[in-house]
């Protein structure tokens, strides 16, 4: 029986031929990371044990992107504490203010993580390289601490749920849209201890961005992994930017998968995940233009703050105004994408718009900082999560969207469909 | 080696924000956590909860992120074990990796009723709610997680 590409690249980190799934390995790792949140319980469970090494310091990425600039000074202190330990082990990819982006937009953009690569990440989000053809998944600190001091982690080998994206996808729908529909389609359990494993003709025609923001909510279904095919839309995003020499794996014809998803990406609309919960998805087609009003639109986070993702916004706000009572906050997600929005001219169409457009940082996507939500309040959010109490008061509520709908929503007050 | 307490029960889809609200996560010492364990979901769980109580909830328990701050904060409030459907499985990493003890058991999971006294036998994974009567079989734990357990927690077996 042939393995998956999650399997083949499980075996080779694992020094074995063949895994099949469920099988429980050891697996070699190229890059362990952490943030401001997880790395401080991480280091203290490396001091507790009498930790004094780390596997290499060449291959762990510790980026202070959470509550930065740090929001409070229990926040610094924490910052502080990760700040010593990178500077004491030499970690050579540590990101703090000024040089920071949100860690699952900067790693890919700096090429400390690329094809064929197995990743552990004290972030659940850290799924999102898949979209280079890596393995890479979220898992808590104590692993992170196991796996900066030899290197390795266990992992039960995942099944795999094939899913076949076809056709291309309609201006103003993007990949945020295509993991929504998944989502809403399988539940946010429907992949849960599997890995994603998107293929089809499809896929030629997906950005690198929407790639990365499909991967970067596979964790949404409950996915170990959810993980793209190597083409030639990688390997021209790779080029010159990755550190490592990188390897590229296909799934095996005969690779046996639990089960097969189509989906035709031309029928694909602008579709929304109401509280509170990701599954909860409806498209712009099943509710009115003035149903549902808003008070603030976040556009931004690991998930839709990269380049194409102000572009598209940037399209829909010029020379436009924020409604009335809204508050529109727009976060790039590294200093990279905050410099280009302002070298062509995105910053200022935002800025005159009537919105804010801040230093990268994770801050409202997990209501840290940077655009809390008060009782009864609304917010339209091109983030990941819609939990209860997730952006803010328990009473409010989060509306998981893409960029476009988010910025056209900005404009009306209400969430709105872009494509009209 | 076993659990006995009360039972706190939730619905499917419990998830780390609603365990410990990231509001709470400039901090990593485990009394803080405690304090706001399970906050946004149940306000009262911190005056109600006692030593050796036990958790139980439906599918896809501790979804979403993948702060371990999550079984911490439920382990330092006095939790002794949590019984669900399934677990989402960053959580199920953690929670071993701390040495919280989980127990995957749909019908449990759906039969047990808030405020049973339950019993968890971690070696043979029969749970026992004494309140009906009733015995069901667990999902007994892998035997590597079952070494990580005997050792104390994933670090300690290094």
């Amino acid at each position: 029986m042939g393995m998956t590409m999650t399997q083949k690249i499980l075996a080779a980190h694992a020094g074995l031929d063949h895994v099949t799934a469920g099988q429980l390995i050891e697996a070699k790792l190229d890059l362990v990371l952490g943030n401001d949140i997880t790395s401080p319980v991480a280091i203290n469970e490396f001091e507790r044990i009498g930790a004094s090494s780390v596997f290499s310091k060449d291959n762990i990425a510790l980026v202070m992107d959470h509550f930065t600039p740090n929001k409070d000074i229990k926040a610094a202190e924490q910052c502080r504490q990760v700040r010593n330990f990178a500077n004491k082990y030499d970690i050579k990819n540590y990101y703090d203010v000024g040089d920071m982006g949100i860690e699952h937009a900067l790693l890919p953009e700096k090429g400390i993580v690329g094809p064929g690569d197995c990743i552990i990440g004290a972030d659940s989000h850290t799924c999102t390289y898949g979209a280079l053809g890596a393995f890479s998944t979220g898992v808590g600190s104590t692993d992170m601490a196991y796996g900066m001091i030899t290197g390795k982690t266990w992992f039960k080998v995942p099944s795999a749920i094939k899913v076949v994206l076809k056709n291309k996808l309609q201006n103003y729908v993007s990949g945020k849209d295509v993991i929504l529909h998944l989502i809403g389609m399988i539940g946010v359990d429907g992949a849960l201890y599997r890995s994603l494993e998107f293929t089809g003709d499809g896929i030629e025609s997906l950005t690198m961005d929407d790639r990365l923001t499909i991967a970067n909510m596979a964790i949404e279904a409950g996915a170990k992994n959810g993980i793209f095919p190597v083409d030639k839309v990688t390997l021209d995003y790779c080029e010159g930017r990755c550190q490592r020499p990188f390897t590229v794996y296909e799934a095996d014809e005969d690779a046996e998968y639990d089960e097969v998803i189509e989906i035709d990406l031309a029928t694909l609309r602008p579709t929304v995940a109401f509280p509170h919960l990701p599954e909860n998805t409806k498209t712009v087609d099943e509710f009115g233009p003035q149903d549902i009003k808003i008070d603030q639109v976040v556009i931004g986070s690991c998930t839709n703050g990269r380049t194409e993702d102000l572009r598209v916004a940037a399209e829909i706000l010029k020379g436009k105004k924020v409604a009335k009572n809204v508050r529109c906050i727009i976060i790039p997600a590294t200093q990279k994408i905050y410099l280009e929005a302002v070298r062509n001219g995105w910053a200022e169409i935002f800025i005159e718009a009537g919105a804010v457009f801040s230093t990268p940082t994770c801050g409202p996507c997990l209501g840290g900082h940077m655009g809390i939500l008060g009782k009864g309040e609304r917010a339209v959010s091109t983030t990941n999560r819609n939990f209860v109490g997730r952006m803010g008061h328990i009473e409010s509520e989060i509306y998981l969207a893409s960029p476009a709908v988010a910025a056209a929503s900005a404009i009306t007050g209400y969430i709105t469909d872009p494509t009209k | 080696m076993n659990a006995h307490g009360t039972v706190h029960k939730y619905g499917d889809n419990v998830d780390t924000d609603v365990i410990i609200p990231a509001r709470y996560l400039n901090t990593a010492s485990h009394a803080e956590l405690a304090a706001h364990c399970m906050e946004d979901i149940d306000k009262d769980f911190v005056n109600k909860v006692k030593e050796g109580d036990i958790i139980v909830a439906n599918k896809n328990f501790g979804c979403g992120s993948s702060r371990e701050h999550a079984p911490i904060a439920i382990k330092a409030s006095g939790i002794s074990c949590v019984i669900a459907s399934t677990f989402a499985r960053i959580f199920y990493r953690n929670a071993f990796n701390i040495g919280l003890p989980i127990l995957e058991c749909d019908e449990a999971a759906k039969e047990i009723q808030n405020g049973d006294e339950v019993n968890v036998d971690f070696d043979t994974g029969t749970i026992t709610d004494v309140t009906t009567g009733k015995t069901y079989q667990g999902q007994p734990f892998p035997p590597f997680i079952q070494e990580i357990i005997q050792k104390g927690g994933l670090l300690k077996s290094l």
